[in-house]
């Protein structure tokens, strides 16, 4: 007889804390699980908490992210591989979002990639993919440039919304000046006495800044920065709220709207794709589905019915037959509609078309509308 | 500590139920209330006549991340629907134990005997929260 070992059974891995999970607690918030981390889910409520990243400014941890650096002459070579945007077009301090593929052209994370200088650049990934990923780089270094996962000596503070660079100016004289930025470029900043990076970067739909530091420096930043903040409408908001506020503007969430299954073609991240960039993995792949013409496409929708879609919904057309799968829903805030994003058939994703979404047994009507569901004026 | 009126009986289920001679009257707990967050959507699924089964579901009830089951505590015929709650599902949030009521069930003999009273819940709670 043979044994095997089912990992399964294996214990799972001790959940981790953030270094700001004393800050949350004290602060009231609901701690869950997420992507292994011990996360704040909502302080005050996912529906106030939206709304004042919307009005004025919300902070957010988001230290559970992966922080990836690559050193060396070749580095930008080797990450530009990696990817399907282009990094040979960045400046020094400049960055961009992109997928990063396998050789079947779906989707292995989404990254935001900064360019430091020509011979470093950082690599932002999903919590829950950094093993992957960091996997991935590390493998891609070897023999051509230097890898270091920067992950546990990093904590990542994200401060969105309209009033965000109002309360950076109240942080000293260096992270006043900070609202000279333009959109996805970064400069390394003193924030509340704190050595940071600074990007004008988010996930939110709102202008605002996701701020690196250490580890050990970060309750300080987040305790200072809401002192700072408060009296012009900043509270710290939670995972829930992040998600409704990614939610109307549309960007993806790995996991739910993207994942090793779908491909950014499909999945509306075709601008992130550069085909005419030189070789990159998943490049032949994606070349052939787009080719092809894509058999599915990622829409947004508006539930028109009595109901509120939700991930793993299934999808139908007017007839009843299931015909593709709702990857994100709930009710969106702002919009004050029940909103999602899905998969549909590419003959039903235009705007207008009428389908159905099953909840739990019930069909309830709902139509692709454009996205993003929400857009800040400017 | 969650709002517990005493004349209510309850369930671990987190609704409550008022006796009111021939008639009980359902509703869902401040405890519950607050696990949800802001209310977004009430559907109940049943009409006045309608009978139901202890613990069957008869609707759902909806925050911006979660849904949750409305089971019923006892059985019986279902004699009315709060319908208001349809275009005010912020209703639950604001007054749970009153306005935001969710049917009312024709009661036959002691069915809410089973049910917890205010201190038993009170401690079910707390029991809970570890």
């Amino acid at each position: 007889m043979t044994t095997t070992t089912d990992v399964s059974t294996s214990p799972p891995a001790p959940l981790r804390r953030t270094s700001l999970y004393d800050c949350h607690v004290r602060a009231g918030a609901r701690i869950v699980p997420f992507a292994g981390w011990e996360m704040p889910v909502q302080y005050a409520g996912v529906v106030p908490e939206h709304k004042a990243v919307r009005a004025a400014a919300g902070l957010f941890d988001v230290s559970h992210m992966g922080e990836l650096e690559m050193r060396g002459h070749y580095a930008g070579e080797v990450v530009n591989y990696l990817i399907t945007n282009d990094a040979s077009k960045l400046s020094d301090g400049q960055a961009l979002y992109t997928c990063a593929c396998n050789e079947q052209g779906t989707i292995l994370d989404d990254l935001i990639v900064y360019r430091c200088d020509q011979d470093r650049y950082l690599i932002v990934c999903n919590a829950s993919n950094l093993a992957k990923m960091s996997a991935v780089f590390a493998k891609a270094a070897e023999h051509h440039c230097d890898f270091d996962d920067r992950s546990d000596r990093t904590a990542l503070i994200a401060l969105q919304g309209p009033k965000a660079y109002e309360i950076l100016a109240l942080a000293g004289a260096d992270a006043a000046g900070l609202s000279a930025l333009k959109s996805f470029h970064f400069r390394d900043a003193v924030v509340a006495n704190v050595q940071c990076t600074v990007a004008r970067t988010g996930y939110t739909g709102e202008d605002g800044a996701e701020i690196f530091c250490a580890t050990a420096d970060a309750p300080a930043l987040w305790t200072q920065l809401l002192a700072l903040g408060a009296p012009l409408g900043l509270v710290p908001i939670g995972l829930g709220a992040r998600d409704t506020l990614r939610l109307e503007s549309r960007l993806s969430l790995y996991g739910n709207d993207i994942d090793d299954t779908t491909n950014p073609l499909e999945a509306g991240l075709g601008w992130v794709v550069k085909m005419d960039k030189g070789d990159f993995v998943g490049r032949a792949a994606l070349e052939e589905i787009k080719a092809k013409g894509l058999a599915r496409k990622l829409v947004g929708f508006e539930v028109t019915g009595r109901g509120i879609a939700r991930h793993g919904y299934p999808l139908q057309d007017l007839e009843g037959k299931v015909v593709g799968v709702c990857t994100s829903g709930s009710p969106g805030p702002t919009v004050g509609k029940n909103i999602g994003l899905g998969y549909l058939p590419a003959a039903m994703s235009a705007v207008g078309t009428r389908f159905a979404v099953d909840c739990r047994g019930k069909s309830v009507e709902a139509v692709v509308v454009k996205t993003p569901f929400y857009k800040r004026a400017t | 500590m969650s709002d517990v009126p005493s004349g209510l009986k309850y369930t671990k289920d987190h609704e409550w139920a008022k006796v009111d001679g021939g008639e009980v009257t359902i509703g869902v707990t401040a405890f519950a209330v607050e696990q949800l967050g802001d209310i977004t959507l009430v559907m109940i699924d049943v009409k006045p006549g309608d009978e139901l089964k202890a613990g069957a579901s008869f609707g759902t009830i909806e925050s911006v991340k979660t849904l949750s089951d409305l089971f019923a505590p006892i059985s019986g015929k279902v004699l009315k629907v709060n319908q208001e709650l349809d275009a005010k599902p912020e209703m639950v949030n604001e007054d749970c134990y009153g306005k935001a009521w969710m049917i009312v069930i024709e009661s036959r003999s002691a069915a809410t005997g089973e049910l917890m009273d205010d201190k038993a819940y009170a401690s079910f709670l707390k029991d809970s929260a570890h």
